[in-house]
């Protein structure tokens, strides 16, 4: 019983939006028609568009597992790890502080200081399931003018910060038991 | 919106239909991993979709076109930048909001920088960044990425 409760907890804020919907038809709100009028057309376009994506989003995961390119990420450098980092990045999910940890396992696996920011850079705004929503919201050309000025940005961040820790003993700490965080 | 939208419809039936013929198991597990996510990430968008109707209602968009509309020039910049840099708000709730600010007039560079501000500055994770890095290396980070999210805003809105 309890558990079916925890299930349906999500949806809390929906009921209370649709049962304000409801009273704001039999009273004749005109505001609230007005909202709801806004929602539905959100609501259309969300069920035309996101399941959809997270149709190619799975199917992607499955072909292109992520483990695969991690195991070639560590030694190496130059353009190819780059690209393999970047490549990584692009294969996750998720906000940018659960990018933190990754870094951190990167740095330990070898990963060069400039390929971890690297691929800080490119996880916080290249993931592929982000980018289908991007497209799907903002446009094709949005993203590629996006993502095309951002690439040379992260990659010129990434040696910057390279040459700036060169001689700074730098090193990417795991924090100790996380304070109610 | 729509034809975005018939793209994706398109695009996913291809994959899918490619995906079987190559590879009946790997396609099921798919489809089950991308309706997983679905599953998860749906109640926080359909929760944004109400609170963005209402906000549609409660701030007319003369007002969005007069803070962050084409004219409003370096101020509407700015306040992009700081609010995305401060706020939290994952992706997937971030795009319909930015989409309806381009509807209700508000330009391609500020929308942009709101964007990217939002994805790569983060002012509130820094404590947990810096436990990571160092305070200097963290702080560092995201003033580098500051200007990056300025250079993409303003070079996406020179584009388009």
């Amino acid at each position: 019983m309890k558990r079916r409760w925890e299930a349906l907890k999500p949806w809390s804020w929906l009921a209370i939006f649709l049962a304000a919907m409801a009273a704001s038809f039999a009273f004749g709100f005109h505001p609230g028609k007005q909202v709801f009028g806004h929602f539905r057309t959100f609501a259309i376009e969300m069920v035309t568009l996101i399941p959809f994506i997270f149709i190619l989003v799975g199917l992607f995961d499955v072909w292109f597992p992520r483990e695969q390119v991690q195991r070639h990420i560590g030694q190496r450098s130059g353009l190819k790890g780059i690209l393999l980092v970047i490549l990584l990045a692009m294969l996750q999910v998720g906000p940018l502080y659960g990018a933190f940890p990754v870094a951190y396992l990167l740095h330990r696996k070898g990963a060069s200081i400039r390929n971890i920011f690297i691929y800080l850079g490119a996880f916080s705004s290249l993931k592929i399931p982000m980018l289908g929503i991007e497209i799907g919201y903002l446009g094709i050309s949005f993203t590629l003018a996006r993502t095309l000025i951002s690439l040379p940005l992260f990659i010129g961040i990434g040696y910057l910060l390279e040459w700036y820790l060169k001689d700074r003993r730098f090193t990417i700490q795991e924090p100790k038991a996380q304070q109610g965080r | 919106m729509i034809d975005s939208a018939v793209v994706f419809i398109v695009l996913a039936l291809g994959a899918t239909l490619v995906s079987f013929l190559k590879d009946r198991r790997k396609t099921a597990q798919g489809l089950q991993k991308g309706w997983k996510m679905f599953l998860n990430v749906l109640p926080s968008f359909v929760n944004i979709l109400m609170l963005v109707s209402v906000a549609l209602y409660v701030v007319p968009s003369s007002l969005i076109v007069r803070t962050l509309g084409p004219g409003s020039g370096w101020v509407g910049m700015a306040m992009a930048a700081l609010v995305g840099s401060i706020a939290l708000i994952p992706g997937f709730i971030s795009y319909p909001i930015a989409a309806v600010l381009v509807q209700q007039g508000a330009s391609y560079a500020t929308v942009a920088i709101f964007m990217t501000t939002l994805m790569l500055v983060g002012v509130m994770t820094l404590p947990l960044e810096s436990s990571y890095f160092g305070r200097r290396v963290a702080v560092l980070r995201n003033a580098l990425n500051f200007l990056a999210a300025i250079v993409i805003g303003l070079f996406v809105g020179w584009v388009l």
